[in-house]
């Protein structure tokens, strides 16, 4: 196996000095996941303003995948529009389970093509996607905890 | 006095073709034997023998096939009772493994507790406790925790000192007269530590309570005697005595599984069947309903004559030396804590580490890079790690084929995982 290939100088860097940590307010969804198999934890706020993603914040434990991984969600899809955040959700959840066959498109994901060959490793997909799925349900329930049908 | 292994392990070696396995383009150093053992020629050959020469149901026909299967089947029966000292072969019912083995006895104390006329002992009330340890792999908690969800017993539990060891101080209080059973683990597969027995044997005894143990990490490792322990039951697992999966083991005293309604019911388990009632077999058959896994329990006979032959007390002595070594030498690296005693006494060769708050799954995949195969996470027994403060540990475990040259290799692959993340 080659190391080097999971893991990336990006990973390692996003890992030692994670981007957007730490759970702040105000939020309207929050979500806590968890990775039975290695004990990898986060609990990760969303909070929505108009159809934008205004802040990510969250506290995780676990290995450098998870905790790079969310670190590398943040810095991609805070800000942007709850559209582009969940189409990039589903872009980087499909290059995980592609099994490394998938290829990182670099305009899009930015520093999540580091994770490229995290697919290739099975038992490490789960670590790589925790964060992401705490994200979506925090939006579902930010969706379900804003009145529905508003604008702005 | 320092016992000298007399293992020849390079011989032991040659048995065992997984272990010239390459992992990429690096030898495989298998340090996972307390989650599975490798298994020799010896084993996979007698199932393959019995597989194609002997292969057919047990007890249920008069042809020779038959005849032959239930000879092996009960011929392994037999060995295991005598390499565990029980008093008779009917002592050992055969289970899927482990787990399945506490379950029966956890099942018989609830069966009872709804069963009009059933033996006081294993009748559990509101006010009655049950007691296991802090140290437990949840194969020896959960079922335990159900039970007295489901009884209104009380669950206690004896803890663990700062060293990784039993607080026997504990004892005279958390075993009392309103115990009914205790269940305890006789060498944990986190800590590593090898329990003392007698005092909470006694203890037990003087309170009126049963007394068993998990034995899976105790019978592969060091000499078990049932008699000489003075227990009720013990429960152990074929896989990681060298054995295949899909077998296990449940000694108890004959005594008490006669007393003990049946887990699972069905075929082979009867004496007489109507359409309103059915009276059981004697056990161990009562306890082994539907077909065995019968040349899993082959397969197990021959991993247990091939413990025989190398000698449990030689076994020991090689694993002493080996938790010694390991001890000795993982103390050198920066950064890494010992969880578990971090001397070689009253100890096995599993050795579960935390380095520098490396998380262990990145440990794990850097050592696996090496062709170092270790065991990652909270092992089945998260208290353990709750009562030392982490969510999970690295851990290495040895075996008979372990040699010193692999726990060298582990020793500077973590140095590398140090480096990749510090
Ligand atoms: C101490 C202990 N008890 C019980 C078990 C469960 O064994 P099995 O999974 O074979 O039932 C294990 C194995 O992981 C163990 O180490």
């Amino acid at each position: 196996m080659n190391l080097d290939e999971l893991y990336q100088e990006v990973i390692l860097d996003h890992y030692k000095r994670p981007r957007g940590a730490g759970l702040r307010d105000p939020y309207e969804g929050e979500s806590h996941q968890v990775n039975p198999t290695c004990g990898d934890e986060i609990t990760l706020r969303v909070h929505v303003d108009g159809d934008k993603v205004a802040d990510i914040s969250y506290e995780n434990v676990g290995c450098s995948i998870s905790k790079a991984s969310a670190s590398v969600m943040y810095e991609l899809i805070n800000g942007v529009s709850v559209e582009e955040a969940l189409a990039k959700t589903a872009e980087f959840t499909a290059l995980m389970n592609s099994k490394g066959q998938g290829k990182a498109d670099e305009e899009s994901l930015e520093d999540a093509i580091a994770f490229e060959g995290v697919s290739k490793y099975p038992m490490r997909v789960k670590c790589a996607l925790l964060g992401w799925m705490a994200f979506k349900d925090a939006l579902v329930r930010a969706e379900a905890a804003t009145p529905a049908g508003g604008n702005d | 006095m320092e016992a000298v292994s007399k293992l020849d392990v390079e011989a032991v070696r040659a048995d065992f073709p997984i272990l010239r396995r390459m992992i990429g383009d690096k030898p495989l150093a298998y340090l996972d034997s307390a989650a599975t053992s490798q298994r020799p020629v010896q084993v996979t050959e007698a199932m393959r023998r019995f597989t194609e020469h002997s292969n057919a149901n047990i007890s249920r026909s008069v042809h020779t096939l038959g005849a032959e299967a239930t000879e092996a089947y009960e011929g392994a029966r037999a060995k295991v009772a005598d390499f565990i000292g029980a008093r008779s072969a009917d002592e050992v019912v055969f289970t899927k493994n482990s787990t399945e083995a506490i379950n029966l006895v956890a099942y018989a104390f609830q069966n009872a507790s709804v069963k009009p006329g059933a033996d006081p002992r294993f009748v559990l009330r509101p006010g009655d406790e049950v007691v296991v340890t802090e140290m437990e792999h949840h194969a020896n908690l959960i079922p335990w925790q159900q039970l007295c969800e489901r009884t209104g017993a009380k669950l206690r539990w004896i803890g663990i000192t700062d060293v990784g060891r039993l607080d026997l101080e504990q004892v005279d209080e958390v075993i009392n007269e309103h115990t009914k059973v205790v269940s305890f683990v006789h060498v944990a597969n986190l800590l590593g530590t090898v329990n003392p027995t007698s005092q909470i044997v006694a203890r037990a005894r003087e309170v009126g309570a049963l007394v068993g143990l998990d034995s899976s990490q105790a019978v592969p490792h060091i000499p078990v005697d049932v008699t000489e322990l003075g227990v009720d039951f013990i429960a152990f697992t074929g896989h990681k005595m060298l054995g295949p999966t899909g077998i296990g083991a449940l000694w108890a005293k004959a005594e008490l599984l006669d007393a003990m309604p049946p887990f699972q019911t069905g075929g082979s388990m009867i004496e007489t069947v109507s359409m309103e009632r059915t009276t059981f077999a004697k056990a161990p058959a009562k306890f082994e309903a539907g077909t065995p896994p019968i040349a899993e329990a082959v397969g197990l006979a021959a991993a247990v004559d091939y413990l025989d032959k190398l000698g449990m007390e030689n076994v020991r002595a090689h694993e002493k030396e080996l938790a010694g070594y390991m001890l000795r030498r993982l103390e050198t690296v920066d950064g890494l804590t010992v969880i578990g005693p971090r001397v070689p006494i009253g100890r096995g060769a599993t050795v579960s580490f935390d380095l520098a708050d490396v998380h262990p799954h990145d440990v794990g995949q850097v050592l696996d890079a090496d062709g170092i195969a270790v065991r990652v996470g909270h092992h089945c027994a998260k208290p353990t790690c709750v009562r030392f403060g982490v969510t999970a540990t690295t851990r290495a475990s040895g075996y008979v084929y372990t040699t010193t040259d692999e726990i060298d290799r582990l020793v500077a692959a973590l140095e590398k995982v140090r480096k990749v993340f510090a």
